[in-house]
């Protein structure tokens, strides 16, 4: 099987991030693999093993530091990966973006699979898997927690097929397509693995090629949705009133009418 | 404007936000809602009786079971033939699929998570988090019809008017598909921490209950994750007593205390609660990043340096497992339970 995960570079979700002038300062904050895609990279990578023959290839959308996430992915076992880079990216919405990787899709060629985070820490509408699915024509098999890949098919000639545990807000609900497919992957499929030390040297060396749009024979998408102001959000009352008393009972009382007094609930 | 509303629900059940969107909707101008599914006429005249002014039902037996393509293509075709420029929804992570789908056919996208929505004339400007709710921006989409989903519980629930009518028009399904749906295994989830005014949440702190003793021939680990369960049941009595949903920090999910569904925070849910319960929580910068929109927090924690209380409109430093069943039971007396 040939399987791409997508991933994006983003601010460490531990960045104190503000606006400041009509700009997103995010200070010293390291940029990093969008922590939602380590779990694609991580699920991409439980195919490959599931599956002989398989590869995994890494495939982001960025500037030229955006390769640090890859290598990322590298480190972590992907097999390669691929940057796609072009200054006409810049303003991309998450249709765009959903263009854009459909059409890297179809140039890498031959794809069974392309595996996504649920969303990213910084925009984090969640929206392009879907969309690269339906840009490709492709059957969406969203929020999985759990990927199973019909190995027993290909002997008899037939289209291989895919299933998925969906975690959604009801439950779970398991979901069949034919390969290929778009996934996108929740926390459930496990944990990320750590990069080895064989990995993170594989990585440092890797030349890892970038794509252009003119690459991929496509006009730079127009933003449909664009930013018309960025705040920070309100300030909350940080006034903090300790509550306390002589036993749990005394101070739970209090506590309890406060809270009703409050009506909040 | 002409304006729809899709709701969402499950097996009949809608998802408390539809409302709100149609309270959104009305206070813009008549509006119709959308619903698809098989045999869904409860909804639709649920959908009258919360305000809207007429109905378009998609219902056929090959939309029983939501799949993203199927319902992107209804949309995709109602909104072809009948120009909305606006298209509410509920953000579920069914109405992000689809709606996400229908916008690449209908060369739009989709803003999510809506807190704000103005309309000026033509204009339509979205207020949404961004960063997980470090920041907000303010974006416009530049193509028609808008979709927009909005964050539950961040608009009003509009009143039900009993046995108000409105005509209800069937609509063609769409239902060529990609994919199938095998079953389900729908979780006793009780009440869902995005519908949920009161959130009870626990942390690293609720396994940490020294005067439990673990039943002979557990490991360390198991050891853990059992007096975390014992931890979690009174974080549950709490929650259960009023009314509310059980949350955990993103430490009590990794350490194996609770399922990841139940996460609070930057890599788990976005939660807007009118009162949200801490427990044991230390409350690192993404899961309070999870909780910036609950109106109250209070916090319960020994650590009289933790940040969590840095949030807090209230806080009681102490031990949780004397200070929860205490509450519970304060509670049980006072709201007569």
């Amino acid at each position: 099987m040939k399987i791409i995960a997508c991933i994006k570079q983003v601010p460490d979700s531990e960045a104190k991030i503000k606006a400041e002038n009509g700009q997103i300062n995010t200070g010293d904050a390291p940029l990093v693999i969008n922590p939602f895609d380590e779990y694609a990279v991580e699920g991409a990578l439980q195919q490959r093993e599931a599956v002989s023959g398989s590869t995994v290839t890494a495939l982001c959308i960025g500037p030229e530091s955006a390769k640090e996430a890859l290598k990322h992915a590298l480190a972590m076992g992907a097999d390669d990966a691929i940057l796609v880079s072009d200054p006409a990216l810049n303003d991309l919405d998450t249709v765009g973006a959903a263009r854009v990787l459909a059409a890297a899709i179809q140039k890498v060629g031959g794809v069974d699979m392309v595996v996504f985070g649920r969303q990213t820490l910084d925009n984090g509408s969640g929206l392009t898997s879907a969309q690269t699915a339906r840009a490709l024509g492709w059957s969406l098999l969203g929020l999985a927690g759990q990927i199973k890949v019909d190995t027993l098919s290909e002997s008899k000639g037939e289209e291989r097929s895919v299933s998925v545990e969906r975690v959604i807000e009801e439950g779970r609900q398991s979901v069949k397509a034919n390969l290929p497919a778009v996934i996108s992957v929740v926390q459930s499929i496990g944990e990320p693995r750590y990069p080895s030390f064989m990995g993170i040297r594989k990585a440092s060396k890797a030349e890892i090629p970038v794509w252009s749009l003119s690459d991929l024979g496509i006009a730079a998408p127009d933003a449909i949705i664009t930013r018309s102001e960025l705040m920070n959000p309100p300030a909350r009352d940080t006034s903090v009133e300790i509550i306390s008393g002589e036993s749990a009972a005394e101070i739970a009382d209090k506590l309890a009418d406060k809270l009703i007094a409050e009506k909040v609930l | 404007m002409k304006i729809f509303v899709y709701i969402d629900h499950f097996k009949g059940e809608a998802q408390a936000t539809s409302w709100e969107a149609l309270g959104l909707a009305k206070s813009f101008g008549a509006t119709t809602a959308l619903v698809f599914g098989s045999s869904v006429d409860d909804v639709a005249k649920a959908a009258l009786e919360y305000g809207a002014d007429d109905v378009l039902v998609a219902d056929d037996p090959a939309l029983l079971d939501f799949r993203a393509e199927t319902y992107a293509s209804t949309l995709s075709a109602i909104a072809s033939s009948r120009t909305p420029d606006l298209i509410l929804f509920p953000t579920t992570t069914r109405t992000r699929e689809f709606a996400a789908m229908s916008a690449v056919d209908l060369n739009t996208n989709v803003i999510t998570d809506a807190t704000a929505v103005e309309v000026n004339g033509d204009s339509i400007v979205v207020t949404r988090p961004i960063y997980e709710g470090k920041l907000f921006e303010k974006v416009t989409a530049s193509a028609k019809p808008q979709l927009i989903t909005l964050r539950g519980r961040a608009f009003p629930k509009p009143e039900k008017t009993a046995g108000k009518t409105g005509t209800i028009t069937k609509v063609e399904a769409k239902t060529d598909a990609l994919t199938t749906v095998e079953g389900y295994s729908v979780a006793d989830v009780g009440v869902s921490l995005n519908d949920a005014g009161v959130i009870v949440s626990g942390g690293r702190g609720v396994s940490n209950n020294p005067s439990l003793q673990p039943p002979a021939g557990l490991d360390d680990k198991q050891a853990e994750i059992w007096r975390a369960h014992q931890g979690f049941k009174l974080v549950g009595e709490l929650a259960s007593t009023l009314g509310g949903a059980v949350g955990a920090s993103r430490a009590a999910v990794d350490g194996g205390y609770i399922p990841y569904s139940n996460q609070v925070g930057q890599t788990g849910k976005v939660v807007a609660p009118d009162l949200y319960i801490a427990c044991g929580i230390s409350g690192a910068i993404q899961h309070l990043a999870g909780i910036r929109s609950a109106k109250m927090v209070v916090a319960i924690n020994k650590d009289p340096d933790a940040p969590i209380f840095k949030v807090a409109r209230y806080g009681v430093v102490g031990d949780l497992f004397q200070i929860v069943p205490a509450l519970t039971e304060a509670f049980k007396k006072k709201l007569g339970k």
